[in-house]
């Protein structure tokens, strides 16, 4: 099944079914979600087999695309654009401005499709365990289908009314799931707050589509006759030269305020660790593959956009950077004062997110997509695995200091992925999260952001010393609480007293609410104490915990360009792409091309005359040169523009070949000249095994460095470190400032919201009693005179003789007329026709 | 063409159908010098339409027929009625709405 593209025919690209169609995989779960509303109660599982059968059917699409998706890129040589499939059906039109629904599928896409699809499948049967016997058990499956659709939906948008769409569709589930348990007061909070939170940072979402539509509606129509709210469009026009700078950055500043609410970031992140409220399963869901990579998917999909908005690649330090820089720290030091494994988890995602955001800024865009994808695979596993110990071993409560420890000898197969994903959270070598997470550090120092590769390291030294604490508190020492098989009762008024957040109360609603028989069995299994999960469970961590560990190999630079699959699959090639309409002034091409090495000064200077890149240089040509033989299919019918286009990349090559850049195209620094780019050239740190190495060690550094403060604290008990912050007054206030979590929590609620609602509320009040009221009086006073005087003259006087005299007046006329009524037909007629004949004279007259 | 008379002809008949309505006590008199009255405007109808060389005007005349049938199925239940009532259909005998 070949397609040609449908503009000037430059490259005949290789596509299929799942691609064309790859609009229906949102659909699917859309489609189970209504199948459970209506008749879920009545199947055999509660709806549950809706919801994993769309999440497998979704898969295996996304699969089937993924698949034609590499043999598509294979086809052609690694410098050309791979257009994207992209169709579009109008969904309404009004007054010259029509509205698409359809997808834009490129290898983001596809490869987040991927991962929501198959993280969504494990999620939904985890939850058939987990949420076994909960009440409202379809509602749950319903709002999980629902929300996986709206996450598949917002990655197929094809434009951005389409990915609002999908976006607020995963607000409301998010609200959904994170109250699911909305009985327990503080859920419902929690849940509230995670739906007002980043609805604040959806008002930019807002604002920034509309003014990029505005801003660029008119060049879109006129150069590709797509409108401004294509996502294509907008990233041609982007690059285009055409934006001001002024419309282009507010429009990005507004989109990624909504960024900074969904996903996460600072100073919005608080809601994240509140939205551990809801189920485990929801949460592995939530801050794995969707909602939370929402925010970072839509920075890389306008990644145009932002780029020239934030002026990325620049001199100075873009916000994007300064925002992921800031998040990483302050995440990852609160991740130190949890004492619930959930809110570890939760923080370190929102520091795992702030290395995305941080990437992304600094230009590194591969290596960002490249973390979404295995951070998804091993956090996922992580919070599976949190649930894992909470369902069966601690007696439904995450706090890790009362209720875990010791649980290693108990749980063998949680324990061993939890230490996989563990060590890919943490970065070392050959686990996923090596990969992706140096690569971006790596990167953002090659960007120039020396300040904030040091962030980037001390991250990930602070990740590893959280996740061993964690780790130890949980898996190793003396079993402690629920741990070691104790049964307390009075549990549901302790957890009363001590969490104000209430989640791990969660097990009591599901269990205590229902019949007598289930709690029976629940105090059944808690007197047998801590033991391994059944393999519903198990199964979904083992695999998570095999891609934890195996993903990383898809882009592994160290082993050599072969390795970079990712790179050629996924990123979008910056080829100036030319367009039908737009005249290609033959040279001027080759002269922007001369400027742009000149502009090039940003770079660092290291990487100048290094050998290694030599080498990698001449690995390139060669796989490109073996791809191009291997494929059955490659550039045949190339016109004009094309072979010009190529001619002037080669010459740009050896212009490019200096700064060890592999392939350089201008997109993204100068104007493309007769033709759109639709992305800027990327730029890629070379591989350094002394950089590496550095920073595994920092990890390991972290790592030992916290597991003896762990032993001496938890499990020695050593005088002088236990009760530190209580004697120590520095310490102690920096303790506070983190459990506090900045006080930004008290920030929001205690002064913002009441420096606002206060004052306001005081001066309303002074109006209400001196203005107001003095009006009130006032009225009234002067209405009971007025009244008074009305009544006597007017009413008395005029009303009165008006009524009267119409009543006598009427009464003479009814006299006067009462002959008329004779009763007798044939009068009446003559009167009738007697009435028209005058009727009709009077129009004669009038006519003459 | 002989419009004039046709029209002649029409407000004839008009004419004797108001004096009918207007001068007869019986009311199924009334009735037929009411139908009188709607031929004699049919009559004009199609006159017109003839003379304009449309259809409209036959479609009309059709139509009131139409109703006319209606109204004298109408009016005649109404007379049957007075008469089961007061053995009488003289229209001199129903003044009860005298005002």
């Amino acid at each position: 099944m070949f397609s040609a593209s449908t503009e000037a025919a430059e490259v005949i690209l290789k596509s299929g079914w799942f691609l064309e169609n790859a609009f229906i995989i949102p659909i699917i779960p859309a489609v189970a979600f209504f199948l459970i509303i209506f008749f879920g109660k009545k199947m055999p599982m509660k709806g549950s087999e809706f919801g994993i059968l769309s999440m497998f059917a979704a898969l295996a699409m996304s699969l089937g695309a993924a698949y034609q998706w590499i043999q598509r890129v294979n086809g052609v040589s690694e410098e050309t654009y791979v257009k994207p499939i992209i169709r579009s059906w109008t969904w309404w039109q009004n007054d010259g401005v029509s509205l698409g629904i359809g997808q834009h599928i490129d290898g983001l896409s596809i490869t987040i499709l991927v991962v929501v699809a198959f993280i969504s499948s494990l999620v939904q049967i985890y939850s058939t365990e987990y949420l076994h016997g909960d009440r409202r058990y379809t509602h749950f499956f319903a709002s999980l289908t629902l929300f996986s659709a709206g996450m598949l939906n917002m990655v197929v948008a094809e434009n951005m009314i389409q990915l609002i769409l999908g976006w607020e569709l995963m607000g409301l589930c998010s609200f959904m799931l994170i109250g699911h348990w909305w009985e327990e007061g503080a859920n419902s909070r929690a849940a509230l707050k995670a739906f007002f939170t980043t609805r604040t940072g959806d008002i930019g979402l807002l604002v920034g589509t509309s003014v990029l539509f505005f801003a660029a509606n008119d060049w879109t129509q006129k150069t590709l006759g797509v409108s401004g709210f294509s996502i294509r469009g907008l990233s041609a026009w982007a690059l285009s030269g055409d934006p001001s700078s002024a419309a282009i950055t507010v429009g990005a500043v507004a989109l990624f305020i909504a960024c900074i609410g969904k996903s996460g970031q600072f100073p919005l992140h608080t809601w994240l660790p509140d939205a551990m409220a809801g189920p485990t399963p929801v949460s592995s869901l939530l801050h794995s593959s969707t909602m939370v990579v929402a925010g970072v998917f839509l920075v890389a999909r306008l990644y145009p956009v932002f780029y020239e908005g934030m002026n990325i690649y620049g001199n100075s330090v873009n916000f994007i950077v300064l925002i992921g820089g800031v998040t990483i720290v302050i995440a990852a030091a609160l991740a130190f004062v949890q004492t619930d494994i959930k809110k570890v988890l939760a923080y370190s995602t929102v520091s795992q997110l702030g290395y995305m955001m941080m990437g992304l800024g600094a230009g590194a865009w591969l290596p960002a997509v490249f973390h979404i994808f295995t951070h998804a695979f091993f956090k996922a596993c992580l919070f599976l695995g949190a649930g894992s110990i909470s369902h069966s071993a601690s007696h439904h409560s995450f706090d890790m200091k009362k209720d875990m420890g010791g649980l290693r000898k108990f749980m063998p197969i949680t324990f061993s992925t939890w230490i996989v994903s563990t060590l890919a959270l943490c970065g070392v070598f050959p686990f996923s999260g090596f990969f992706s997470k140096d690569e971006i550090i790596d990167n953002v120092g090659y960007a120039g952001y020396n300040f904030f590769m040091i962030v980037g390291l001390f991250g990930a030294f602070l990740t590893a010393a959280y996740m061993t604490r964690a780790t130890y508190l949980t898996f190793f020492g003396e079993p402690r609480g629920a741990a070691a098989g104790e049964h307390h009762d009075d549990e549901h008024d302790a957890h009363a007293s001590h969490d104000d957040h209430g989640h791990d109360a969660h097990g009591h609603d599901a269990h205590a609410h229902d019949s007598h028989a289930a709690h029976d069995a629940h105090d059944d299994h808690a007197s047998h104490g801590p033991r391994e999960s059944g393999l519903i469970i198990t199964v979904p961590l083992i695999l998570l915990a095999t891609l934890a560990l195996g993903s990383g190999f898809l882009n592994a630079p160290a082993f050599g360009e072969k390795w970079e699959n990712l790179k050629k699959w996924v990123e979008p090639r910056a080829e100036v792409v030319s367009v039908t309409g737009i005249a290609k002034p033959a040279g001027a091409h080759g002269e922007t091309r001369l400027a742009a090495g000149s502009t090039d000064t940003t770079v660092p200077s290291e990487e100048t005359a290094s050998p290694e890149e030599v080498v990698a240089d001449g690995t390139t040509y060669s796989t490109e040169d073996t791809v191009a033989d291997d494929s059955e299919l490659r550039t045949t019918a190339v016109d004009d523009s094309h072979s010009e286009a190529t001619d002037s990349g080669s010459h740009s090559k050896a212009e490019a070949g200096k700064d060890g850049g592999h392939h350089y195209s201008d997109c993204g620094t100068k104007t493309p000249v007769g033709g759109v780019c639709y992305a800027p050239q990327l730029k890629h740190a070379p591989f350094k095994w002394w950089k590496a190495g550095m920073s595994v060690g920092i990890v390991f550094l972290g790592m030992i460095l916290s597991w003896l403060l762990c032993v001496q604290l938890y499990t020695r008990k050593n005088k002088k470190l236990v009760g530190l912050t209580e004697r120590n007054k520095v310490l102690g206030a920096g303790y506070s400032f983190l459990a506090n979590k900045y006080y930004l929590d008290t920030l929001y609620e205690k002064i913002i919201v009441r420096s606002i609602a206060h004052p306001i509320s005081r001066g309303a009040y002074w109006f209400n009693q001196n203005v107001l009221d003095g009006i009130v009086n006032g009225a009234g006073t002067s209405t009971r005179k007025t009244a008074g005087w009305v009544y006597r003259n007017v009413d008395q006087k005029l009303v009165d003789g008006a009524v009267n005299g119409a009543g006598t007046s009427a009464e003479n006329a009814g006299g006067a007329l009462q002959p008329v009524q004779s009763g007798k037909v044939n009068q009446y007629g003559a009167l009738l026709f007697g009435a028209a004949a005058i009727g009709a004279l009077v129009l004669v007259i009038i006519n003459f | 063409m002989l419009l004039n008379q046709f029209l002649m002809l029409g407000a004839v008949l008009f004419c004797i159908g108001v004096y009918g309505v207007i001068v007869r006590k019986n009311a199924v008199l009334v009735l037929m010098s009411i139908e009188l009255i709607l031929n004699s405007v049919n009559i004009n109808l199609l006159a017109f339409s003839l003379r304009n060389g449309s259809p409209d005007g036959h479609t009309f005349a059709l139509y009131v027929i139409a109703v006319a049938a209606a109204e004298v199925g109408v009016g005649l239940a109404m007379v049957l009625l007075m008469y089961r009532n007061r053995r009488s259909v003289g229209l001199d005998d129903l003044s009860e709405m005298k005002g």
